[in-house]
């Protein structure tokens, strides 16, 4: 390859990687903007979740058809970078297919191997069109994904199918090539198409087959500049989110030891701590706005793939209410994200007078909560809705005073009469009295 | 007659297990009679038990999920004050509630008791030969479907212990769709239970009860005094309370306990 095309090369993947970082750290630093929550203990069971859950896509598989078909992009993705590897060593030394020489025979086996995922790729990808477009799939189609997140998706599709028709492509030109020189007949799927361009010159041959090479590579820049605003981001951060995933039975919820040290120096004055003692941190109970939040609550976000599993299954969302664990996800994400842009501009974030809670999230949709834990069972990344929908309701709770009249009345009885209903505590155990003495 | 555990305790005596009620159980007159059918079956087996009585108080699990920390605190501290002051070991609960408030919220607050919820507790004293039902019960052959609670099931993986009790009367035990991990709410958790549901289409136990009565099941078991509330409720509004019943997975077995 030409020097030019060498250092032209060099400077885009230069380019591209170092855009790519900046925004990488950017985010980084976004998701440190949450609160301190230490979860790297048993790194046995958590590398165990990498492999089954993210790896493995362990959850997918409780919906065959779509389970199967991401399979296939998703091992497309993996496997086709280390073709990548190879198209950015050739790239930067100007050599041309250099594992071709030390793999021999192997070499094409390889490279059928991935024509073949690049060709289900393709395949999948249509199918996804097709459900997203044609078909309309509810969770797919729903109102909170309109606009940019619906466009999102669809770029993506497009993307994939772009890239996997350049890839194509170039093995047929090569395929062509190999068939008019009489030196063999390309690789396995492209040779099938090879023939067709073999009525074009060689000189046109190699002209297409490195524009495809160029298409290619200068299109996977562009997608891994785009990942970061996009939900596509999950191919990245499926793996940290499912390491960091919560190893504890879903029914507990996370404890709050300010309160709990409040109310014990409340009953015990003689535990309490002296004026002497550092006192603790104090922050605002529960969480208004993402900084409240826990990081992991923020490396939710940005894992989000908008899949609507979660709301597929909430049973407020299934019969009508506005709670969506989805939108949930999306509106901590694109808060986070403004919260980010504001510090990019003023260096500290300045109050912009807006809170994640009410501009983002209303109260209808927290109050429509079960706990029922639906979202996070069906989650195929571990994210947690439920984890931000707890946090934000203690915050409107005990620091908004912000509770329906029925919710007070429960309060109130519960501290009153030691149950949510406004019944004698006297009258606790009259079932055990009305009993049969025999039993 | 039922011990309370300052009984227990006044003849230096400890039984043999802690049966925590919960509100529901010990006020609500739906789930009064659960509370009854599996003391019942506790006397009747002999297993040696106690409540605590009046001295019992809400485990702060719907203060806690509606938001509100301060009062759960509150109640759990007491509790622990109560549970811990007299030794206690072990409780069984028919409230997946409270199991799961004591299973898995109260030990680091300092309560740690080893806890059971009935499904789990009556499966053992089947497998125990302790609880024997009896042969052509009122339920052999009659299609039941069971309704996972979500404080039972994903939150704690008890998934195949009630259905273990439920095969041990011989019925035909048919599936909703949604079942297992895949469960749908009864609509109570979170302290809804407490207040009017936000405006939608439909109320979420109505839409529960429709895929229950879908199964063409007779009755319909639940482990949950709030579910089988919930479910009785979009049972009558299917107007289908004549022909479905609604039954906690005790009352189904001291209905059918040999004599
Ligand atoms: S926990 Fe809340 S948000 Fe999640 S599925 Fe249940 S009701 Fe919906
Ligand atoms: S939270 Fe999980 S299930 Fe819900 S949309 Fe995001 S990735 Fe999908």
């Amino acid at each position: 390859m030409h020097l030019l095309q060498q250092i032209v090369f060099i400077l885009c993947a230069g380019t591209a990687i170092g855009i790519f970082t900046k925004k990488v750290v950017e985010v980084r630093r976004n998701i440190l903007l949450g609160r301190d929550e230490n979860l790297t203990d048993q790194s046995g069971r958590r590398w165990r979740n990498v492999l089954l859950l993210a790896f493995g896509q362990k959850k997918m598989f409780k919906r065959p058809l779509p389970a199967v078909l991401h399979f296939f992009v998703y091992a497309g993705f993996v496997l086709i970078n280390i073709e990548v590897l190879e198209i950015l060593i050739d790239g930067i030394f100007g050599t041309e297919r250099i594992f071709q020489a030390p793999l021999g025979a192997f070499y094409n086996v390889v490279i059928g191997f991935f024509e073949i995922l690049a060709f289900l790729t393709l395949i999948a990808v249509i199918v996804f069109l097709i459900r997203r477009n044609i078909l309309k799939v509810k969770r797919l189609s729903m109102h909170e994904l309109d606009g940019f997140p619906k466009r999102d998706a669809n770029t993506i599709l497009y993307i994939e199918i772009v890239l996997m028709c350049m890839l194509l492509l170039m093995n047929a030109m090569e395929g062509a090539i190999q068939l008019k020189e009489g030196v063999g007949n390309g690789f396995l799927i492209s040779s099938l198409i090879a023939p067709l361009f073999t009525g074009l010159s060689l000189d046109m041959l190699n002209i297409i087959k490195h524009t495809c090479w160029w298409g290619h590579i200068l299109g996977i820049f562009a997608f891994l500049n785009y990942l970061p605003y996009s939900k596509h981001f999950h191919i990245l951060l499926a793996f940290p989110n499912a390491f960091y995933t919560r190893l504890t039975p879903q029914g507990k919820m996370a404890n709050m030891p300010e309160v709990q040290n409040e109310v014990l120096y409340m009953m015990q004055p003689e535990l309490a701590p002296t004026a002497t003692d550092a006192a603790p941190v104090q922050h605002r109970f529960g969480a208004k706005d993402v900084m409240d939040l826990s990081w992991k609550n923020l490396l939710d976000a940005y894992s989000c793939t908008e899949c609507g599993r979660c709301t597929s299954v909430c049973p407020a969302n299934i019969t009508g209410k506005k709670l969506s664990p989805r939108k949930i996800m999306m509106d901590t994400r694109d808060r986070l994200e403004e919260v980010g842009e504001n510090i990019n501009k003023n260096k500290n974030f300045v109050d912009d007078g807006k809170s994640l809670v009410h501009d983002y999230i209303s109260v209808e949709e927290l109050r429509a909560c079960t706990t029922c834990q639906a979202c996070v069972e069906a989650c195929p990344v571990s994210i947690e809705p439920l984890s931000i929908i707890n946090q934000l309701r203690r915050y409107l709770i005990m620091e908004e005073s912000n509770a329906p009249q029925e919710w007070n009345l429960m309060s109130s009885n519960i501290e009153n009469n030691m149950a949510p209903w406004k019944f004698s505590p006297d009258d606790r155990d009259k079932w055990a009295n009305e009993m049969e003495p025999s039993a | 007659m039922i011990k309370t555990m300052a009984e227990f305790a006044a003849n230096n005596e400890m039984p043999e297990v802690l049966f925590w009620v919960g509100c529901a159980g010990s006020f609500d007159q739906r789930a009064q009679r659960i509370t009854k059918a599996f003391a019942t079956i506790l006397t009747k087996v002999g297993v040696s038990f106690a409540i605590l009585g009046k001295e019992e108080m809400c485990t702060g699990d719907p203060a806690r999920r509606a938001g509100n920390e301060f009062l759960f605190q509150m109640m759990a501290y007491n509790n622990i004050q109560t549970l811990n002051g007299y030794g206690i070991k072990k409780i069984v609960t028919i409230c997946p509630h409270c199991f799961n408030i004591f299973t898995n919220e109260y030990p680091e607050l300092g309560g740690k008791y080893e806890v059971m919820h009935h499904s789990t507790f009556l499966q053992q004293l089947i497998n125990e030969g302790r609880v024997r039902i009896k042969e052509g019960g009122a339920f052999k052959g009659k299609k039941i479907t069971y309704h996972d609670s979500c404080y039972l099931g994903r939150a704690n993986g008890i998934y195949e212990a009630p259905r273990e009790v439920l095969k041990a009367l011989d019925a035909e035990l048919v599936e909703m769709k949604r079942c297992g991990s895949n469960g749908m709410c009864c609509g109570a958790g979170g302290a809804q239970m407490f207040k009017e549901e936000e405006a939608g289409t439909t109320r979420i136990n109505f839409e529960r009860a429709e895929e229950a009565i879908e199964t063409g099941a007779k009755i319909i078991a639940a482990n949950c005094p709030y579910c089988t509330t919930m479910l009785t409720d979009g049972v009558k509004s299917k107007e289908k309370e004549d022909d479905v019943k609604v039954l906690d997975i005790a009352e189904l077995i001291e209905a059918s306990l040999e004599d």
